[in-house]
C-alpha cells in the first residue's frame, strides 16, 4: 500500500489540470493539457494496480489521443477574435451553472457520505486471482466481439467522412 | 478494509465524480466542438478512475484492467469519428461553432 499523500496529491492535479483544460479559450493549450491528464491518471493506474491499464492510457490517451486533437486543430482555421468572442457562453450563464454543478456535487456526495460505503459488492462467477489477458480473451471474449465491430465501425465511418466528393471535382 | 484503504476509497469516489462533472460543465458551457470533446475525454478519466478504484479495493484489478482497455478503444474511436465529422463541419460551415449544426436537414 503506497502512501495516501501520493493518491491524494495525483488526484488534486487531476482535477486542477483538467479545469485547466477546459478553461483556456484556446483549444490547443486544452489538447496539450488534456495529454498532461492523461499522464496523471496513468500514474494513479500504475498504483491501484493496474499496469496494463496504465500502459495502455499512457500510450493511448496521453499520445495517439494528444496527435490527433493537435492534427485536428491545425487543419482546421482558427477562429478570430471577433469569432471567439460571438462562440464564447457569457460569464453569467457560466457562472450560474458552475454554481448549480456544485451544488449537485455537494449533494451528491453528501448522500454519498450519509450512506457510509466502506466496501465494494464483489461480482459473482468471477474466478478468483485470474491474469488480465485470460480475463480479456477467454472470460469476456464476447466484450472483444464487440470491440471488433467498434473498431470496424470506425475505420467505416472515416472511410466515408474523409471521401471526396467525386461530383464537387468534375464541377 | 483497513482505515486507510476506507478513506482512500472515499477519497476515489468523491474525486471521479468530480472530474466527470467539470467534463460536463465544460460540455454546457462552450459552443466549440473541440472543446467539447475535450469535456468528453475529461468525462471518460473519470470513470476510468473509478473502475480502477474499485478494482483494486475489490481485489481484483484484473476485472476492471479489461474494462479500461476497452473503454479506452471506444474513446479512441469516438475520437478517431468526431476528428473526421469536424473536419467535414468546417469545410461546410467554415466554422467551429456548434450552433451551426442544430437543425437537422433532410
Amino acid at each position: 500500500m503506497d502512501s495516501i499523500y501520493i493518491h491524494i496529491i495525483l488526484l488534486a492535479l487531476i482535477i486542477i489540470s483538467s479545469i485547466f483544460a477546459v478553461s483556456y479559450a484556446r483549444v490547443i493549450r486544452g489538447a496539450i493539457i488534456l495529454g498532461i491528464v492523461s499522464m496523471l491518471v496513468s500514474i494513479s493506474l500504475f498504483l491501484l494496480s493496474c499496469p496494463l491499464a496504465g500502459i495502455f492510457e499512457l500510450s493511448v490517451c496521453s499520445g495517439l489521443i494528444t496527435v490527433i486533437f493537435i492534427s485536428v486543430i491545425s487543419l482546421t482555421l482558427p477562429p478570430d477574435e471577433k469569432q471567439r468572442k460571438v462562440n464564447s457562453v457569457s460569464m453569467m450563464k457560466k457562472m450560474v451553472l458552475l454554481v448549480l454543478l456544485v451544488l449537485v456535487c455537494g449533494f451528491s456526495l453528501y448522500m454519498l457520505d450519509s450512506k457510509n460505503i466502506t466496501f465494494v459488492p464483489l461480482m459473482q462467477n468471477v474466478q478468483e486471482s485470474i491474469d488480465t489477458r485470460d480475463n480479456i480473451w477467454n472470460l469476456r471474449h464476447v466484450d472483444l466481439i464487440g470491440q471488433a465491430l467498434i473498431l470496424l465501425t470506425g475505420l467505416f465511418a472515416v472511410v466515408v467522412l474523409f471521401k471526396k466528393d467525386k461530383n464537387k471535382d468534375k464541377k | 478494509m483497513s482505515v486507510e484503504n476506507i478513506l482512500l476509497f472515499k477519497l476515489y469516489i468523491i474525486a471521479t465524480p468530480v472530474l466527470f462533472l467539470v467534463g460536463i460543465y465544460a460540455i454546457m458551457t462552450t459552443r466549440n466542438i473541440i472543446a467539447t470533446i475535450i469535456g468528453i475525454e475529461i468525462m471518460t478519466k473519470g470513470v476510468t478512475l473509478l473502475l480502477a478504484s474499485c478494482g483494486y479495493f475489490n481485489g481484483r484489478p484484473e476485472m476492471a484492467q479489461s474494462f479500461i482497455i476497452i473503454m479506452i478503444v471506444v474513446e479512441v474511436v469516438i475520437l478517431t469519428i468526431s476528428a473526421g465529422l469536424i473536419f467535414n463541419i468546417v469545410k461546410k460551415h467554415d466554422s467551429l461553432d456548434t450552433r451551426n449544426i442544430r437543425n437537422l436537414k433532410g
